[in-house]
């Protein structure tokens, strides 16, 4: 059974938890700028909006790839890429409809959200459920939980 | 380690940025932020200095905690001469600036000199340079922010900036970041300003990677927040309800600080408490408050987001105020509200917007507006001085004095001055509610005597974040005690003095305190910087930066008879509520105080005390 990392931007509160807890997972530094995963703050509206790799199931990156750098983690589902593979193209960073694949210089390499071999840091690390890693197939659960709610508890739904 | 281990000198007269290494005897001995910027100016500068001249300086600091995981590790610190109090100035804040300075490998900024020009310094990782400000110079704070991060076509820019009333030497200027976020008291605005001096952009993408030791860091700084998300307050009240949610509880304790100090209780407190922030309002059905938000690393979230409505007198065609802004926080409601008499929940966040968006600490400022109010009704100053007629309770003074103070235009000249100065001009200094020139924050100092001893005895002026006997006086936090009583007060002001001054050391917030003691900091700092950061050496370090801070004012001039309070709180009895006919038992506290901080009877320093604490 593999799972998704779901997000609820209503309620993230623009902590950046998540964001160091990405960079420490993979290079043992708390270092927003490297993080796989970022928060967007909407001032006007005072949204903030988390936003990572989907993990598409026919992922745009994995076949613009010319040297296939990219393969499916059997086990999470996970878009991972072979940083030994990867040569640097940024052909994926152009293919991808999200813009969640990005190009890092200091390496000469992509990087994206793995799913952490399954077990995400960024979700660990929320402290307020804005992100979570749930039932691939159920990520709409809770959702429909908080609307199963309004119908049959609240009165007058 | 968790220092960055360099500092960053800026010299404004010559130009020149230059990179030292972080001077590590003093970083084991003040930890970082308020106590290493403090030990590095105390060193630097003569105390006797003019704040606003060229031989001042200021300073930017981060914590050995900024820019980690640890709950809260996004504060920095602005350390400088204040040019509203002569004193140490010492003014902190949140948003993301601080982590940004940190990731760009530093744990400082040291100003000196002044700028021929106006000028801004960018900082991107190792590189620094001060760059023309002649485009921004004359903007508010929100205008700079956005046209530094097009200029240097990085929308991930920091920027920690003034707005006008800065460049126009209003003495309680703010330092604003992230919009929102301010370093707000002290007048550090007007010192930035007083140097040519727009703002700091910073662009850090080289992390924090000098934790000691990580594994132990993240198991630390993980069972911590889990006490915070456990606690009452910062798991549920804060993030809920905000600072706000003090408004009615104080106002029932009797201690609502109300037109100029003149009550202690507000009819209007409800019509301005979280509960009327979150209560749908009658012109547009939508509540006040949007959302909260959390600065860097805050796993609490008290800050408030809200919207005007859009039909208010003071925003009527003026959409550029009908996004969501920051606040109300309790200060800025109580000061701009209560403090005068207004309950008008709508001009309240406009006046609060205006303290952002042009950096203004909302605090002096709703307090002179609290003095002129009264001085209007004295009929001391008129409507033709003021500009308009500035009753107790009116929304459209306050609206009105809050915008020409930020533009510094007529009557906001005197505005600009604060309340000590500005009701010594028009005869009557005695209706300035202040301490060495900084106006009381939201509590009433004479019915709650902890807070009014700690008022007295702030380094920085009067100030509830240097000691907030609150925790303990009203919520019960670690224990109960009376408000009323002054037994046992100055035994605990100077805990919480000491152990405040070491949080903010850290580089983490205040509002942890609400959950957490040193216990649950010092396994944090152990992990990050070293073993020797025991409970018992960060109180012992938190009570020499007290006495260090103290012993710079004691070089300033000041003396026993600045550690006061107004004559209104130690005469004048409180006129409702629970403590009716109460007044400050400041006398009676002040001398037990000195003796528990080992200060002789006029409040200097012991020649032992001073052994004791290394200074």
């Amino acid at each position: 059974m593999q799972k998704s990392l779901h997000i609820n931007a209503d309620k993230c509160t623009g902590c950046l938890q998540c964001e160091m807890a990405c960079s420490f997972e993979n290079y043992g530094i708390f270092n927003t700028a490297q993080s796989r995963i970022k928060i967007f703050d909407f001032h006007h509206t005072g949204k903030k909006v988390p936003y990572t790799c989907t993990q598409c199931a026919e992922a745009w990156c994995l076949q613009a790839c010319p040297v296939d750098a990219i393969r499916v983690d059997a086990n999470t589902g996970a878009k991972v890429v072979n940083e030994d593979v990867c040569v640097g193209c940024k052909v994926c960073t152009i293919s991808c409809p999200f813009g969640t694949i990005n190009y890092v210089q200091e390496t000469g390499k992509v990087q994206k959200c793995d799913l952490c071999d399954g077990n995400p840091a960024c979700a660990d690390a929320c402290p307020t459920g804005a992100i979570t890693y749930v039932d691939a197939n159920w990520t709409g659960l809770e959702k429909m939980r908080e609307w199963a709610d309004k119908l049959g508890n609240q009165a007058g739904a | 380690m968790s220092w960055a281990g360099k500092i960053l000198r800026v010299n404004l007269s010559t130009g020149e940025c230059r990179s030292e290494p972080l001077n590590m005897t003093w970083a084991k001995d003040y930890l970082g932020s308020r106590g290493l910027a403090t030990k590095y100016f105390t060193e630097e500068v003569d105390a006797k200095v003019d704040p606003l001249s060229v031989d001042n300086k200021i300073i930017w600091a981060t914590g050995p905690l900024t820019g980690t995981m640890a709950s809260t590790g996004g504060r920095y610190t602005v350390v400088t001469k204040g040019p509203l109090t002569g004193a140490i100035a010492c003014s902190n804040s949140g948003g993301y600036w601080g982590a940004e300075l940190k990731f760009a490998g530093w744990d400082m900024v040291i100003f000196e000199g002044k700028s021929p020009k106006p000028v801004y310094l960018m900082i991107e990782n190792e590189r620094a340079q001060l760059l023309d400000a002649a485009e921004i110079w004359g903007k508010t704070v929100w205008e700079t922010e956005p046209a530094i991060k097009t200029k240097h076509q990085d929308p991930m820019i920091r920027v920690s900036s003034i707005g006008r009333s800065g460049e126009n030497g209003v003495l309680y200027s703010a330092i604003v970041n992230d919009l929102h976020r301010a370093a707000g008291r002290s007048g550090v605005g007007a010192v930035m300003g007083s140097k040519n001096l727009k703002a700091i952009a910073v662009r850090g993408t080289q992390g924090v990677s000098t934790v000691k030791n990580p594994k132990a860091f993240m198991t630390a700084t993980k069972e911590a927040k889990k006490v915070l998300a456990d606690n009452a307050v910062t798991g549920q009240g804060l993030p809920t309800y905000g600072t706000q949610v003090l408004m009615n509880v104080i106002n029932e304790v009797g201690a609502l600080p109300t037109r100029n100090h003149q009550d202690v209780q507000f009819d209007g407190a409800k019509d301005i408490s979280a509960e009327a922030m979150a209560t749908p309002r009658a012109t547009d059905g939508k509540a006040h408050l949007v959302t909260n938000q959390a600065c860097f690393g805050c796993t609490i979230a008290c800050g408030r987001i809200s919207k005007i409505d859009e039909t208010h007198f003071t925003v009527q065609n003026r959409p550029q105020y009908w996004g969501a802004n920051g606040g109300l926080e309790y200060e800025a409601a109580w000061a701009l509200g209560a403090a005068n008499g207004v309950n008008d929940l709508e001009a309240l966040q406009f006046a609060n917007l205006i303290c952002n968006e042009d950096g203004i600490d909302p605090i002096t400022f709703g307090a002179t507006v609290g003095a002129v109010m009264e001085l209007y009704e004295m009929g001391v100053l008129t409507k033709e001085q003021i500009g308009i007629e500035a009753p107790f309770g009116s929304a459209k003074a306050l609206c009105h004095l809050v915008e020409i103070t930020a533009r510094s235009e007529g009557f906001g000249k005197d505005m600009g001055l604060g309340s000590k100065r500005l009701t010594e001009k028009y005869g009557h200094p005695e209706l300035s509610m202040s301490v060495k020139g900084q106006e009381f924050p939201a509590y009433d100092g004479r019915v709650i005597q902890g807070i009014g001893l700690g008022y007295a005895t702030s380094n920085r002026g009067a100030c509830h974040l240097r000691g907030y006997t609150i925790a303990s006086e009203v919520l019960g936090i670690p224990v109960k005690t009376e408000p009323t009583d002054t037994d046992g007060k100055p035994e605990l002001l100077k805990a919480f003095q000491d152990a405040t001054a070491a949080f903010d050391a850290a580089g983490i917030c205040i509002f942890t305190s609400f959950a957490w003691t040193l216990n649950d900091v010092a396994p944090q700092v152990q992990a990050a910087c070293g073993d020797e950061f025991t409970v018992e050496n960060l109180t012992l370090i938190g009570e020499r930066i007290w006495n260090m801070e103290k012993d710079f004012n004691l070089r300033a001039g000041f003396t026993r008879k600045d550690d006061a309070l107004p004559k209104r709180l130690m005469t004048e009895g409180a006129k409702t509520g629970p403590a009716k006919g109460v007044v400050s038992g400041l006398d009676k506290m002040l001398p037990i105080y000195y003796q528990v901080r080992g200060w002789d009877e006029e409040g200097r320093i012991k020649p032992e005390t001073r052994k004791r604490l290394g200074l």
